[in-house]
């Protein structure tokens, strides 16, 4: 993403602030970026404790590289790429396997051809059955509480990569452009990523939503 | 005697639509490619309530929440800070 002015300015003020010190702007961008760091970095190491240490390398290369920094990126997406970078290497040390191999992309449909009517038949590769509704999960009720359960769960048991790019874009917030600079992507393969990983999420969610209302069903019969 | 329209695209079907969905929202598709995707979206229930579940879906992992930063993680970062300053004398 190009940065627009209001960014640029907003990310001038805060290297500006960085660069000479400025402790409660340090302070700032560890509260606001940190955990999106930390989550990138857990993606390629294989503890919490390792994700920290990368995480607080990261700062430290981060602090003396304010000073070279020429806004080509906007700077949250500089620092991310730190981490990327040290993650990285960290992580062939421990001998993992880079998250962003081939293999990590996944094959096949993202949707069951079980749900499409079969080649050959009538209305080929439309709906069997059409999918179900889902509920509305207004803020504070237990069902979106559960349904966020299974979401933060559905994320966890994602394949790595898929993990980083979807909490990237759709939990921290990052960019599309942001997130294949700093982690090396092309937008192809980003959009692969994130794909795979949104039919992932959304697939659990829509299991839990029908299992639930079978139970519901179930009950009722009682 | 069967009517070719031969400059219309074929249709797309449902199970080729699902695969499109995120290329469609981060407005990747060619354009012809976007045309067949509005129109068979436009005429079909199934599509339109998956592209809603993926919205909801997208709506929901935001819902998940950056989570607080634990407090022993966040008091190593500071002392990354300190050590730089330390650096810079
Ligand atoms: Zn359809």
């Amino acid at each position: 993403m190009m940065p627009s002015a209001t960014d640029e300015e907003f990310d001038a003020a805060l290297l500006e602030a960085l660069r000479r010190g400025d402790e409660k702007a340090f302070a700032w961008v560890i509260d606001a970026w940190s955990p999106g760091m930390l989550r990138l970095a857990r993606c390629y190491v294989p503890t919490d404790a390792l994700a920290e240490d990368v995480v607080q390398e990261a700062w430290l290369g981060a602090l003396r590289g304010f000073d070279g920094f020429e806004g080509r990126s906007r700077l949250r997406t500089w620092v991310l790429r730190i981490v990327a970078n040290i993650a990285k290497s960290w992580g062939e040390r421990e001998h993992r396997v880079t998250p962003f191999s081939s293999a990590s992309f996944g094959e096949g449909p993202t949707v069951g051809a079980e749900r499409f009517n079969p080649p050959g038949e009538p209305k080929a590769g439309a709906w069997r059955a059409l999918p179900a509704s889902w509920p509305a999960l207004p803020e504070g009720e237990l069902l979106s509480a559960e349904a966020l359960a299974v979401v933060r769960q559905a994320l966890a048991d994602l394949p790595d990569a898929q993990r980083a790019v979807i909490a990237l874009r759709d939990l921290d917030g990052y960019g599309s452009s942001e997130v294949c600079e700093a982690l090396g992507l092309t937008e192809g393969n980003q959009r692969v990523l994130l794909h795979r990983a949104r039919a992932a999420v959304r697939q659990r969610t829509e299991s839990y939503f029908s299992d639930r209302q079978g139970r519901a069903h179930g009950e009722g019969q009682l | 005697m069967i009517f070719r329209r031969r400059r219309r695209p074929a249709p797309l079907s449902c199970q080729e639509l699902v695969e499109l969905v995120t290329d469609y929202l981060e407005g990747a598709l060619d354009e012809q490619t976007r045309a067949r995707f509005e129109a068979h979206l436009a005429d079909c229930d199934g599509c339109s309530e998956y592209i809603e579940q993926m919205r909801e879906t997208i709506r929901l992992v935001g819902r998940l929440g950056k989570g607080d930063l634990p407090p022993q993680a966040r008091a190593k970062f500071m002392t990354a800070f300190e050590d730089w300053k330390t650096e810079q004398g």
